[in-house]
């Protein structure tokens, strides 16, 4: 019997191992190089708060992340609502289940593709002789090319919405799969509308799915940096970009002290989320 | 009717545009990819020719593509072995409470939600301050793992929770140990989301950036080596380059699919 009791520590052995190597240690390693002095050339190990002091009391700082929490924010609503259409039509417009199935895989699998190709695949579309500047001309829609389209926050919402909206679709399809039909049928029967079903049944019984989504897309928004890179041309900022611009110009326990600090913001908007919307019985 | 009939005409579309929303742009770095030897980054074609396809593979034009490629191939092949065992023996252990399943769970959806880059930056540290040296096949193995591991233990989650115990119970009762009876009850029944599993661990990693950036040591993966390139290279050779990693992400994928058939064909026989 005591065998048997050790076989769940054994297989989980494996997982708790990594996590605790390369999770749990780099982040006791970023928390404690975020106390170090630097100069231009080395870092030294200390324990002073001015990195914190620093960060925290630049403008600049500032600045970002209210530009981080402000694409965030566009970005959420963005891929909520779409995600939600998307994931709707999917559970209840498409009766067939192997159309259903075809459909779902269909809007699931450039999640495995590559974010920085299907990035880059903006570039033709959007540029200054790109396919849309050109339709538009040709139409007599506008006469110069329009320049918001590429290297422009504009962009950047476009290619998050693009990489992103998956991330809604899967988990609120998700919830809405496991809704029972019958409440449906019931509150037609009991005479509400498509709109009034759709708001009083169907959300509500979505919520854990939209907050599931959410969780991802606020936390991949927020620690993003090469995305704002590439598709904002070097003129928008994020958090995440500069903490990549202080590592690369060494400062890395600047870099560090901006890291906790992401990390302690998104920790606090994950918590608001789970405060607002259970989603342990998804689980 | 013809209310909710136009409602349903709406929605469609929103589904139709979204899918040419997702792939659209993908499709036009296929066209482009072809070309002309003179042809630029945009419309219109400038002639049709396979001619940024040889470019790739001459190693001056960009940076080391055929080492790059190499490097992922095996690093994916690595993450999804380790992947597929990990998850498979922690989702076994999670059926059960255990002490410490609770912390467990919770690291492993913190491994999840945290950015990319603290885990890049903070293995990168932790490298650095253990005398090691950082290389694609030790510290961005770890950082890709922290990164395929939730995933393949919340697919682990979604089927045991739909598992039915009795065939179990019933090989218990003919006299298998519990081995005998992970080999031949359990896993033929979970083998399609294994399947899953191990194309998570491939294609994720495959295609892993943020994590690998600090992470990678001297030499590139090939998302690095494709990151490089959106800098420095102004030609098509940048599209061919996205032609075929995505062309190759989707043979995987379907090589998965095609297997997963298979199994579901020879259980129903």
């Amino acid at each position: 019997m005591a065998r048997l009791k050790l076989v769940p520590f054994l297989q989980a052995a494996p997982l708790t191992l990594i996590l605790v190597v390369f999770l749990l240690l780099p982040m006791g390693a970023l928390i404690v190089v975020s106390f170090f002095d630097y100069d231009s050339v080395q870092i030294i190990p200390a324990f002073e708060f001015t990195n914190y002091t620093d960060a925290l009391g630049s403008a600049v700082t500032w600045d970002t992340y209210l530009n981080t929490i402000r694409y965030t924010v566009i970005v959420w609503a963005v891929t909520t609502v779409l995600g939600f259409t998307v994931a709707y039509v999917l559970a209840f417009e498409i009766r067939s289940r192997t159309t259903q199935m075809v459909l779902f895989l269909i809007c699931t699998v450039p999640f495995l593709t590559s974010n920085i190709i299907r990035m880059i695949s903006w570039i033709p579309f959007l540029g200054r002789e790109g396919l849309l500047n050109s339709t538009l001309i040709k139409l007599g829609l506008i006469h110069q090319p329009l320049e918001f389209l590429l290297f422009s926050d504009f962009a950047v919402v476009l290619a998050y919405t693009h990489l992103y909206t998956l991330f809604m679709v899967t988990p609120i399809f998700n919830s809405m799969m496991r809704i029972d039909r019958r409440l449906l049928e019931a509150a037609l029967d009991g005479g509400a509308g498509w709109w009034r079903t759709l708001t009083s049944v169907i959300i509500p019984l979505s919520k854990s799915g939209i907050a599931i989504g959410s969780i991802f897309v606020v936390t991949m928004v927020m620690g993003d940096f090469i995305t704002v890179r590439l598709m904002s041309g070097g003129q928008s900022a994020s958090v995440g970009l500069m903490i990549s611009n202080q590592i690369s110009s060494l400062q890395y326990p600047a870099a560090c002290a901006n890291a906790v600090v992401l990390l302690a913001v998104v920790l606090l908007m994950i918590a608001a989320i789970l405060r607002i919307v259970d989603i342990r019985k998804e689980l | 009717m013809a209310a909710a009939k136009l409602r349903r005409f709406v929605l469609l579309g929103v589904l139709g545009l979204f899918i040419l929303f997702l792939y659209g742009p993908t499709l036009t770095i296929l066209v482009l990819s072809f070309q002309g030897p003179d042809g630029g980054l945009t419309f219109p074609m400038n002639g049709f020719s396979l001619h940024w396809f040889h470019r790739l593979f001459e190693t001056q034009a960009v940076g080391d593509f055929g080492g790059s490629l190499t490097r992922s191939f095996l690093l994916a092949t690595m993450v999804m072995a380790a992947t597929v065992v990990v998850s498979l023996a922690a989702g076994m252990a999670f059926r059960r409470r255990f002490r410490g399943s609770g912390a467990l769970f919770t690291l492993t959806v913190a491994s999840l939600i945290i950015p990319s880059i603290l885990v890049s930056l903070g293995v990168g540290l932790l490298f650095n301050a253990l005398g090691l040296d950082p290389d694609w096949y030790s510290s961005a193995f770890g950082a890709q793992l922290t990164w395929t591991l939730p995933f393949g233990l919340l697919i682990m989650f979604a089927v045991f929770n739909r598992f039915n115990r009795s065939w179990e119970e019933a090989a218990r009762d003919q006299g298998a140990t519990p081995w005998q009876s992970f080999r031949h009850v359990v896993l033929p029944i979970i083998a399609p989301s294994v399947i899953g599993i191990a194309l998570f661990g491939f294609t994720l990693s495959y295609d892993e950036f943020a994590r690998t950036l600090l992470t990678a040591g001297s030499d590139n993966t090939l998302p690095l080596e494709i990151f490089g390139m959106t800098t420095s290279v102004t030609t098509p050779v940048l599209y061919a380059l996205g032609t075929l990693t995505t062309l190759f992400s989707f043979v995987v994928i379907l090589g998965s699919l095609v297997i997963v058939r298979l199994l579901a064909a020879r259980r129903a026989m």
